[in-house]
């Protein structure tokens, strides 16, 4: 996997003097820490997708939002560009840098700023960790909803960066619906406030087009979330199946009977198995699927949904149903689940970790797919999968160390996206297109729907300067690699200059 | 079958002639949010034509409709399965379509709890401002491929393009709801209700019309009744609601000139320019004022949030700007999306 920057087809980046970009820095930004020495550089190579490495030009670490307009006004004026990373846990590269780039690390913006318990809000730097929020609110009562499984680690700019999920969004939303306000800092060095405290802000709803644009449109500051109530009632259910069809006929029949679980999971067996041998939550390895279905609310409501869905997983053809005794037992039905990466990550020397989601009815036959393609690449897979909302993981297994298994997975990885497009889903639901999806693009967007983008990204960053090669391709990249319509050799938008 | 077309070959072939003749185009379904004068000197595109469920599966949560369908269509299909549109949008008498709620970003007195028009927007199709057909997002719950374009359109109207088509997120029905009348003034309501939220009280609706709070409540029969006896008041009718929403209660009659703000949850105004309804635990308020634009302005700015007027009948909608800078990347955007101003220009703002 070697998809770093490339000036032919992701467009040519402007030549960068980084003697004179440190020395002006130093000059011009007082106290802004700077690292540009080779062995400072390293722990900035890669964020969580390890496979993509590049060396940035040097690591900025602002500790005030005047910093970070004046880094970026600096980088507009001398055409530098400028890569975002919060805490580097996103799993498609999306902080990724950039040889000719500035690495802007906000990990210094780390402070709760305000929690207002009456209305349900906080309001925090960008460098806050997911879990900090909760923990800190839960004096309160008061919980974040998000919860990606990275939350120990992930920061809330990185969330909003890549409109974080987790496993509780068919009930809860993704982070787009959980974000209030956020203050950005544009190229152009000017601080914006996106959204309001209020429910709707006057002109487009540009908070929306910035959550998920991948560091692309401007940089968080700072974001004003909201808070729930910790549901006063939490059950979980753990159901084994001998199919795994029949566990995904019990999904849909939950929604239809409408239940809104908390969250809703599924594994297949090499995960379970993975799962069991690594946190020993008590999953049945003999099972083909396991559902973990969690319910939250008010006590009464919980207690009668959790009846239906007893009853529902029955008829559905359940071979045995657990409801997890107390908060000890409910915790370890859910490690299982929540470390089934690194579990999985014990079977093999190395795993790849996909994202797409498709319409839950189409889940058969797309396990099927994969299934197909696993043998075909020869390469062993494991399904995880936030059932509730269609979010698939599939694990792809393989040894870097064996001569092309690595090449062998990410083109294994390409077409179980495909797989997924085709199935009406999407390539990423969660993890972002970064730098590891960018070519896949291609195959879900046409040449008019990335112009489109294009022209989005113009209106915040005309020059291209925010995060260049993430998120959106660039239509000689869909010629070259994509699997776009082209009729007889020929490109599309052969006039088109490289940018 | 008549309820079924896919016309979007008819309008494409409208913008692109619009293109070809320089015309400038305003976008109309049900014409229940777009009135003559803010059509003057616009070539008109109607979308009804455009109309029809395409996909709705029940246990998807998912339904995707063609912009020119009327809302109370989709009620109807989605009733019968006991789903609906949770942000509750104004039907206005049957004539309101889909692509217009979505350009409107229109919702009702659940929008506290539920969310946004554009919280359960997944995917959509719009023609640009080159008059191509494209499609955004898609018919799933988590999709961050690319810029989120379908929730940009929500809320645009229909400046930075023309919506055909629209995959939204549904959800079940509430078992059961109650509404209950209580006689206690503004604050007290408001502290009541930052107490029962604490407590997860399963609300759904706040309104406060200047004498009574009126409360609705929703989910399980259990939870409903046992809050019902916890928070006391008197059962009332639900219509209360559904006159909200469609703004059909008495006080949205006669010709004073009626003002929304906006402003964070929570807000009591005191003193008040005029009669009013607090809606939204007081982040929607509703009055009735001869105070000028700009003291309404004022004043929504300084709660921290904005005022749209509706000025005596046949004026023009008074919508408070942005901030400068935002306002300047509005226009930047439309320069990008819709560069030939084709489509509702100064719908929302002059030069948008």
């Amino acid at each position: 996997m070697s998809n770093v920057y490339n000036e032919a087809i992701d467009g040519e980046l402007p030549a960068v003097d980084k003697r004179k970009v440190v020395s002006d820095l130093a000059r011009y930004i007082p106290n802004l820490d700077i690292l540009h020495e080779a062995e400072d550089l390293r722990p900035y190579e890669c964020d969580g997708l390890a496979a993509y490495r590049t060396t940035p030009l040097l690591v900025a670490l602002p500790r005030s939002v005047e910093q970070v307009i004046a880094l970026m006004k600096y980088a507009r004026s001398q055409n530098v560009p400028v890569v975002a990373r919060g805490a580097g846990t996103g799993l498609s590269g999306g902080a990724l840098p950039l040889e000719k780039g500035i690495l802007l690390v906000m990990s210094r913006f780390n402070q709760i700023l305000d929690i207002d318990a009456e209305r349900c809000i906080a309001t925090v730097q960008p460098g806050v960790r997911n879990l900090a929020i909760s923990q800190t609110a839960a004096k309160w009562g008061l919980y974040y909803a998000p919860d990606p499984s990275s939350q120990i680690a992930c920061s809330i700019g990185g969330n909003l960066a890549e409109n974080a999920g987790g496993v509780h969004c068919l009930k809860y939303g993704l982070t787009v619906h959980n974000v209030l306000q956020a203050k950005i800092v544009t190229i152009d060095g000017e601080l914006l406030t996106l959204g309001s405290l209020s429910f709707d802000t006057p002109g487009f709803d540009l908070l929306s087009v910035f959550i998920g644009s991948e560091g692309m449109l401007g940089v968080v500051v700072e974001a004003t979330v909201k808070l729930l109530p910790t549901p006063p009632q939490t059950k979980v259910l753990l159901a084994s199946f001998d199919d795994i069809e029949k566990a995904g006929n019990a999904v849909g029949r939950i929604i239809a009977a409408g239940i809104i679980p908390a969250g809703l999971e599924m594994m297949d067996k090499l995960a379970i198995q993975a799962a069991e041998d690594f946190v020993h939550a008590g999953y049945p390895t003999q099972a083909e699927a396991i559902l973990i279905c969690e319910l939250d609310g008010l006590e009464n409501d919980v207690n009668a949904d959790l009846d239906k869905a007893k009853k529902i997983l029955e008829t559905a053809g359940v071979i045995e149903v657990r409801l997890a005794k107390d908060e000890q037992e409910r915790t370890r039905f859910w490690a299982g689940r929540k470390n089934a990466f690194p579990a999985v990550g014990r079977l093999s020397p190395d795993y790849y970790c996909m994202d797409g989601t498709i319409p839950r009815r189409e889940l058969s036959k797309v396990l099927k797919g994969i299934a197909e393609l696993s043998q075909t690449y020869k390469l062993r897979v494991a399904n995880v999968f936030h059932a509730g909302d269609g979010n698939m993981h599939p694990l792809i297994l393989f040894d870097a160390n064996i001569p092309g298994e690595q090449d062998r997975a990410e083109l294994l990885g390409g077409k179980i996206l495909e797989l997924c497009v085709e199935a009406g889903g999407t390539i990423s639901g969660e993890h972002g297109i970064g730098r590891e999806k960018i070519n896949q693009m291609c195959v879900q967007f046409s040449s008019e729907e990335i112009l489109y983008f294009h022209s989005v990204k113009k209106a915040f960053d005309p020059e291209g300067l925010l995060n260049p090669g993430k998120n959106i391709p660039t239509l000689q990249r869909c010629a070259e690699f994509g699997a776009m319509h082209i009729h007889a050799g020929e490109l599309p938008f052969p006039e088109l200059e490289r940018f | 079958m008549t309820n079924n077309i896919d016309d979007s070959a008819a309008l494409i072939t409208q913008v692109e002639s619009a293109i070809a003749q320089q015309q400038q185009l305003g976008i109309i379904g049900g014409k229940t949010k777009v009135n003559e004068s803010q059509l003057a000197g616009l070539t008109v595109i109607d979308t009804t034509q455009h109309k029809g469920i395409v996909e709705y599966h029940p246990t998807e949560l998912v339904l995707t409709a063609r912009a020119g369908t009327r809302l109370s269509d989709i009620s109807l299909l989605l009733n019968e399965n006991n789903q609906h549109l949770p942000f509750e949008p104004p039907e206005y008498n049957g004539q309101a379509t889909l692509g217009g709620t979505i350009a409107c970003a229109m919702a009702g007195p659940r929008r506290p709890w539920s969310g946004s028009a554009r919280d359960h927007v997944l995917g959509c199709r719009i023609i640009s401002g080159n008059g191509k057909l494209l499609q955004f997002g898609g018919q799933v719950m988590k999709n961050v491929a690319g810029y989120d374009v379908s929730r940009l359109m929500t809320g645009s109207y229909g400046c930075l393009g023309l919506i055909t088509e629209v995959s939204i997120k549904v959800m079940p029905k509430p078992e059961s709801n109650a509404t209950l009348l209580l006689n206690i003034d503004r604050s007290n309501a408001l502290q009541s209700f930052i107490r029962w939220r604490q407590q997860g009280m399963p609300i759904s609706a706040w309104l406060h019309d200047g004498d009574n709070l009126f409360l609705r409540l929703e989910g399980s029969e259990h939870s409903v009744s046992a809050t019902k006896q916890q928070i006391g008041g008197d059962p009332t009718t639900p219509d209360i609601w559904t006159k909200l929403r469609e703004m059909e209660l008495p006080f949205f009659h006669g010709d004073q000139a009626l003002w929304r703000l906006s402003v964070p949850m929570g807000t009591l105004l005191n003193p008040l320019p005029g009669p009013s309804l607090m809606d939204w635990a007081g982040a929607q308020w509703w009055i009735k004022t001869d105070a000028s634009s700009q003291q309404m302005q004022d004043l929504a700015k300084n709660l921290g949030g904005h005022a749209v007027g509706y000025p005596k009948s046949g004026q023009a909608t008074i919508r408070q700007s942005p901030h400068p800078s935002i306002m300047q990347l509005n226009k930047r955007l439309k320069q990008q999306l819709d560069p030939r101003q084709l489509f509702n220009p100064g719908m929302l703002y002059a030069g948008l």
